[in-house]
């Protein structure tokens, strides 16, 4: 297993690609301890393609293993702002509700 | 509809018609614990089931109707005539809102106001104010200031738990977030991807995701609830306007599938609610509760405050089950429920192997080796009793019909000012599925009939020196390879003078012409007769019975009726046992055989030199002074090989129209099963089916309601015999 991998996915992140994309993930997230996924060249992101890094991240997680998500590309920044979720994927600490609520009352409200 | 959703609707009604017959049997017996607790556990299945294919309008109707129960159960509240007639509506209205599931469609208005309603009355046993805790928001037009306060925020929340197919069918959450945000703000989101399951069973297309969102905006709940227009068939939505009354929102979230504690974070979270206004609401009903002394619902504050009481169900729900496990056991009944379709190939391969074994036995006989004869009628007698196992595996209770009358009776004769008690003896007798089913129609009309027409009010009745309680009795028994079904009773019977009247006016029957009684009961059942004086929302236009005929016929049975006025009626249906074998008369024609149903079949003779010679210069021979058309079978469909020096006609006849059918030889009487024909075969006219011989060949059955068409109709063309192009 090698330590850090660096891969990037180098198509529209959208259920048309999802299952395919899942699968090279987790089998990607199997060889390494750390992954660097590189989503630059993503041009759309839809719920599923979301869901996808979701659960590679959980995964991650639950393996105590590491995903990093570099060089957003705009539509991903777009998704995860939307459902709120950059925190996840960035940080895996838990955020005290009230400095929470607080930084995303100004996020939201500022759209 | 996918599968866990259908599965939920078929059990469902049978849990209705189960808590229906339990009801039925409360109000004429009294409530005993056996049958109150078999109720609640009906309702409580349905509830449970309905939480799972996420169907709330279900839960929410079932859960006031599990309080009453419970309540009942507990001995709390004694059931009453009139709590029993709700309870009924309860039962049949929770039918009405499993159709909407089994339709796809959310409940219109009209049934919201019946769930209102009922809710309303359950109520009422309860012991509550009208407003209680129940009432989701979704449903109200006003918010009414009632104990628990307003919650201090003024945003709206919304709930959203989208279903897995939503993807699927090509639309995506993040639109409709996005158009949420053309209307206003979105405070905070929370996005729960609590139902995405292992990376194993992830489906990458299928989607997991709820939405917890605090939202501000000046738009209406019509407005904010159309945004979801497209997804509200795939989608669980709650939407509460601002300062939303504290316990209904708790108690709302109880019907979402996560874990409560983690829902109440969230909502702290998202602003939707303060820390203080949870524990008010949990404060409340911590206090509610021990006031009642019951645990009928289940509450946050217990499972926030006190994890034993998960406990405290787990043990219930374990206890209820036992209890299921016992009832069960004396039941003596364990059923799997199959497709109907695996049922039919079975039979179907049963068929073949009946045929093959017959071939193999014919054989058998054929090489004289007696070892192998053995052998082969061993398997043949093995083959015949899987073949009779198999078709009893379609044979259902009628029992399951004749109990589905109990209501009926019940609420007709209610209807009609009448007291009529049913009974109902030969529950066991068994028929085929699809013959129960095509019963239905004809036997509720039937019963209609004898309530309506037959059986008179109780005045009229003890006037008569009968009982004021009039009878109606169904029962069932086989009888030489068919089973028959009579509705008798004890009613006015029939005039047998007014009949024969009314079908001399209508001209169904001559002047002058006699008839035997039978008969002359067996005129009720043409088109348009009625004697009735009034007609009746019921019956009396005489639309029904030559419907119940005709759909008695279409089965192979017949219908006979035995009356004796001021004494009562009898109505008699006869069926075959199986719809697939027919009994048939075989005959030859060159090398070719045919199979003619024998109910057709009205006598054979041998065609002498004489009239063969007639036949071949007119189309018809002079039976006994009668003019019989005749169809060469030979002709008809073309066989070339020279015919015998014999033939035979066949007389046959059709709704009272005789034909000869000119065939060589006469095999015989012949039970069998009928084989459908390829589709490429059914515009053939003159065949309907075939079937397979012992020595393997194929006969072909003929269709002699098509053959009699066929020949008067070249009758009246005038047409000499030539062969018709078939």
């Amino acid at each position: 297993m090698t330590q850090h991998q660096k891969t990037a996915i180098s198509e529209n992140m959208t259920i048309y690609n999802a299952a395919e994309q899942k699968t090279m993930l987790l089998k990607a997230l199997g060889e390494c301890e750390e992954l660097d996924l590189d989503l630059s060249q993503v041009s759309e992101m839809d719920t599923a393609g979301f869901q996808i890094l979701l659960l590679t991240k959980r995964e991650a997680l639950k393996a105590n293993k590491t995903v990093r998500l570099t060089a957003h590309s705009k539509p991903v920044t777009e998704l995860l702002d939307l459902y709120n979720m950059a925190s996840y994927f960035g940080d895996p600490m838990v955020i005290p509700a009230k400095e929470h609520a607080t930084e995303n009352q100004t996020k939201h409200k500022n759209k | 509809m996918d599968a866990i959703q259908q599965a939920y609707v078929v059990e469902g009604r049978e849990l209705l018609q189960m808590m229906e017959d339990n009801l039925l049997q409360m109000e004429s017996n009294g409530g005993d614990p056996d049958t109150i607790n078999s109720i609640f556990r009906a309702a409580h299945t349905i509830k449970g089931g309905a939480g799972v294919i996420e169907c709330m309008f279900i839960v929410e109707f079932t859960h006031v109707l599990e309080n009453v129960l419970d309540e009942m159960r507990s001995e709390t509240i004694k059931p009453s005539p009139e709590l029993v007639e709700v309870l009924l509506e309860c039962s049949d209205h929770l039918g009405t809102l499993l159709g909407c599931v089994e339709s796809e469609a959310e409940p219109t208005d009209e049934v919201n106001k019946v769930s209102a309603s009922l809710r309303e009355k359950l109520q009422h046993y309860l012991g509550q104010p009208a407003e209680s805790t129940q009432k989701i928001v979704l449903s109200e037009p006003k918010l009414h200031a009632s104990g628990g306060g307003e919650m201090e925020t003024d945003n709206w929340h919304i709930s959203l738990r989208f279903g897995p197919d939503v993807l699927r069918k090509g639309m995506d959450p993040s639109s409709f977030i996005r158009y949420l945000l053309e209307l206003g703000q979105i405070v905070h989101l929370t996005t729960l991807p609590d139902a995405m399951p292992d990376a194993d069973e992830m489906d990458a297309e299928s989607c997991y995701l709820g939405f917890e969102i605090s939202y501000q905006s000046d738009a209406d709940k019509a407005r904010i609830e159309s945004v979801f227009d497209f997804v509200r068939d795939d989608c669980l939505i709650h939407i509460w306007p601002p300062h939303s009354k504290l316990a209904d929102f708790i108690s709302s979230i109880e019907t979402l599938p996560e874990d409560t504690m983690r829902l109440g974070e969230i909502l702290i979270k998202s602003g939707a609610l303060t820390q203080k206004e949870l524990d008010i609401a949990l404060n409340a009903q911590a206090d509610q509760e021990q006031e009642e002394g019951s645990s009928a619902q289940p509450k946050i504050g217990d499972v926030l405050v006190n994890q034993g009481a998960v406990t405290a169900e787990l043990v219930d729900a374990a206890a209820a089950k036992q209890g299921k496990v016992a009832e069960k056991k004396t039941l003596e009944s364990q059923l799997i429920r199959v497709q109907a379709a695996k049922l039919d190939q079975l039979i179907d391969l049963v068929g073949e192997m009946v045929i093959a074994s017959a071939g193999a036995n014919m054989l058998a006989r054929k090489s004289g080796e007696s070892a192998l004869v053995e052998s082969t009628s061993v398997i043949t007698m093995l083959v015949e009793q899987i073949r009779d196992s198999a078709l009893q595996l379609r044979m259902v209770q009628i029992g399951e019909t004749f109990t589905r009358f109990q209501r009926v009776v019940r609420d007709t004769s209610r209807e009609l000012g009448k007291d009529i008690e049913l009974v109902i003896r030969g529950s066991e007798a068994e028929l085929d599925k699809s013959v129960v089913e095509k019963l239905g129609d004809p036997l509720m009309h039937l019963v209609r009939n004898a309530l309506d027409h037959g059986i008179e009010p109780p005045e009229a009745r003890t006037a008569k020196g009968k009982a004021a309680r009039g009878t109606l009795t169904l029962n069932a028994y086989h009888e030489s390879g068919s089973i028959a079904i009579e509705i008798i009773d004890d009613g006015a019977g029939m005039n047998r003078e007014k009949i024969l009247n009314k079908a001399r006016e209508r001209e169904i029957i001559g002047p002058t012409q006699t008839l035997t009684d039978s008969e002359i009961f067996g005129l009720i059942f043409e088109p348009g007769f009625s004697t009735a004086d009034k007609i009746t929302n019921i019956s009396g236009r005489g639309v029904g019975l030559d419907v119940v005929k005709r759909n008695i016929t279409a089965l192979r049975g017949s219908v006979e009726v035995e009356s004796r006025e001021g004494q009562g009626s009898t109505f008699r249906i006869r069926l075959p046992l199986t719809l697939a074998i027919i009994d048939g008369f075989l005959v030859g024609v060159g090398k070719s055989s045919y199979v003619i149903p024998l109910g057709t079949v009205v006598e054979c003779i041998e065609l002498s030199e004489k009239d063969r010679e007639e036949t071949l210069k007119h189309q018809y021979i002079n039976l006994r002074g009668e003019v019989l058309p005749f169809v060469r079978l030979r002709e008809q469909f073309e066989i070339s090989e020279k015919g015998g020096k014999r033939e035979n006609i066949v007389v046959v006849q059709y709704a009272g129209q005789k034909i000869g059918l000119v065939v060589d030889e006469l095999m015989g009487e012949f039970q069998t099963v009928i084989k459908p024909l390829g589709s490429i075969f059914k515009h053939i006219k003159g065949i309907g089916g075939s079937t397979i011989l012992g020595s393997g060949e194929v006969a072909l059955i003929l269709d002699v309601q098509s053959l009699v068409a066929l020949t008067t109709a070249q009758q009246n063309r005038g047409h000499t015999s030539e062969a018709v192009r078939v």
